[in-house]
């Protein structure tokens, strides 16, 4: 399959998938919503299962691209979106928000929900800056991995400190954990577009620099790349892609780690095509994740993380059966 | 070009506080076929690095009668290519998109190969005899074919000054004697090759010979040079054995301690 016909039905399968989105719900699946029939309200239909499709799909692609953006900044095939404390951050955040609101009926209130996505948006940007301030800036990508690890672990305990001493809220913390697709709204599109837009086309535009980075940073410095600046704007990349996504979704697991390895094998070692790749395809595995979700056990919902962390981990069981992972790892 | 290539009035290189090339002087004439011998640990790769802009230097490095860090970063990337040693390859990406990533000096942000690019890639691997498995992932190729993949890759820059840091690294004695030909052609170009060998016999057929010990360049002279030879001699603790054969200079290694000498060869074909 070329280049443009895996891109093509990443494509396809998302718009088909967003389709079924609108089909499935806690009614479980039913194709007659698309028809209009009654028997589904059009406001669920319009204004509950549409925002929340794009939203699975488009955090799916932030996510794509952030792991994508990830292993080839580190040159670790087992990079992740989270490597540089995001998550710890955004779990510290969330769990300050709830052990200051009190849990239960209030955390479900509008007013929590902006206060979470805020929480959780400014918990992982603080948690990165802070391993950015750790590593003096992001000239050593070794001293910027440890450093992540180190906040990781830290804010970590911090947050379990915060959890043991306040149980009510144990619940909601394991939600956002969890990962969560049920709070995704209008708002949380107009937040993600534009990150997905401004965070994919930075990141596209160090696709080539990414490509030297392969080779080692000293051949990619010999070969006249401004090293210091890309490597700024890609741990940037990295901030607003799984800001946006932790705090609209919380901790989805697996998506950022296994996009990028689904479309590598296509891509050689050409990160522009691998970034668009990974994008289209975190966004079609977090929509099908979210489809899974909602309709497998309807009316109950399953969190979306635990979705994606068996979805994931069985397609990479089935590459590494193939003999194709070991290929694919950089 | 009347001005030495390289000009370096060095107070110090260090590695993490460490000072690992000392005070010296060195001046690198253009053109020609350089080759950078000594012990372990006596800093070749470290000169090659601040010669190539990748390490900071305490003094003064002149490129051309300009301070290295004067130079526009890519204009001095599409004069001056470094290979390195033990550097990470890409192992998902063709033998041809490596040496592809040898043209980004000429290529504009994010703009595709253009013909000349393409011209330039099949060139620095038909020199570097590696055209043939072009497709292939650098993950299937062995050792060698791996490093003539890179030295294609740094050829493909097409710059004046080559910089390549143990290049036959994993290469049999055909693929050397290649490499050597290869790299009188480039000199005959009029380009610069300053290359770090561990292989004294291929050392000795260079142009001239920088020969290093404990963070300084001793001597830089011919290969034919009795100096040179002297230099060489002790640089590596007298442990060299020198002959002249068929007109050039080989060295083996010379064991001291060994109680009784080796047997002199007397195989006719051997010796004639």
């Amino acid at each position: 399959m070329s280049l443009r016909a895996l891109a093509l039905t990443l494509l396809a399968a998302g718009l088909a998938l967003l389709l079924l989105g609108l089909c499935v719900g806690s009614t479980g699946l039913s194709l007659e919503a698309l028809r209009g029939a009654d028997d589904v309200p059009r406001a669920i239909l319009w204004e509950i299962r549409l925002p929340r499709s794009i939203g699975a799909w488009l955090t799916g692609a932030l996510l794509g691209v952030a792991g994508a953006t990830a292993q080839g900044l580190f040159r670790n095939p087992l990079a992740d979106p989270y490597l540089l404390g995001a998550s710890a951050g955004a779990a510290l955040g969330v769990a300050l928000v709830l052990v200051g609101w009190g849990s239960g009926a209030v955390a479900a209130s509008v007013l929590a929900r902006l206060g979470m996505t805020g929480a959780a948006f400014a918990g992982s940007v603080g948690a990165m800056v802070l391993t950015l301030t750790l590593a003096r800036g992001a000239e050593q990508t070794l001293r910027l991995l440890l450093a992540g690890v180190v906040v990781g672990v830290v804010l970590l305990a911090a947050t379990s400190v915060l959890t043991l001493l306040n149980p009510d809220v144990l619940r909601s913390m394991q939600v956002f954990m969890l990962g969560n697709t049920a709070l995704l709204s209008g708002a949380s599109i107009a937040m993600l577009l534009p990150v997905l837009v401004l965070a994919g086309s930075a990141a596209y535009g160090a696709s080539r620099a990414l490509d030297a980075l392969a080779l080692g940073e000293s051949t990619a410095r010999s070969l006249g790349l401004p090293l210091a600046g890309v490597r700024f704007a890609l741990v940037g990349v990295l901030a607003l892609c799984t800001g946006a996504a932790v705090a609209q979704c919380g901790l989805v697991a697996f998506v950022g780690l296994v996009a990028p390895h689904l479309v590598r094998g296509r891509c050689g070692g050409a990160h522009g095509p691998l970034l668009a790749l990974s994008a289209l395809a975190g966004g079609a595995l977090l929509l099908s994740a979210d489809i899974l979700a909602r309709g497998l056990f309807a009316p109950q919902e399953l969190p979306v993380g635990i979705v994606t962390s068996l979805l994931g981990g069985v397609y990479l069981l089935v590459l590494m059966q193939r003999g194709r992972f070991g290929r694919t790892a950089a | 070009m009347s001005g030495p290539l390289f000009e370096l009035e060095l107070e110090a290189v260090r590695l993490q506080d460490r000072a690992v090339l000392h005070a010296q002087r060195l001046a690198l004439p253009e053109g020609g076929w350089s080759a950078v011998v000594g012990p372990n640990g006596a800093g070749k790769s470290t000169l090659l690095r601040a010669l190539a802009g990748l390490l900071p230097v305490e003094g003064r490095l002149a490129l051309r009668g300009r301070p290295l860090a004067d130079w526009p970063a890519r204009e001095r990337a599409r004069l001056v290519s470094w290979l390195g040693q033990n550097e990470p390859v890409p192992a998902t990406a063709s033998a041809q998109d490596v040496v592809m990533l040898g043209r980004l000096p000429h290529q504009g942000w994010l703009a595709p190969a253009s013909e000349d690019d393409r011209r330039a890639v099949e060139r620095a691997m038909r020199r570097a005899h590696c055209w043939d498995w072009r497709t292939r992932p650098l993950a299937e190729l062995s050792g060698g074919e791996r490093q003539r993949v890179l030295l294609a890759r740094a050829l493909a820059v097409e710059a004046s000054v080559l910089l390549l840091d143990e290049p036959l690294a994993h290469l049999d004695p055909s693929h050397q004697a290649d490499w050597i030909a290869l790299v009188r052609e480039l000199a005959r170009e009029g380009r610069s090759v300053l290359a770090v060998l561990h292989e004294l016999n291929v050392a000795l057929q260079a142009d001239r010979l920088l020969v290093m010990h404990a963070g300084r360049v001793r001597h830089v002279g011919a290969a034919a040079e009795p100096a040179t030879l002297a230099a060489l001699q002790s640089a590596f603790d007298h442990r060299l054995h020198l002959a002249c054969l068929q007109g050039r200079w080989v060295c083996l290694p010379f064991a001291l301690a060994t109680a009784s000498e080796p047997a002199p060869c007397t195989h006719p074909a051997l010796t004639t």
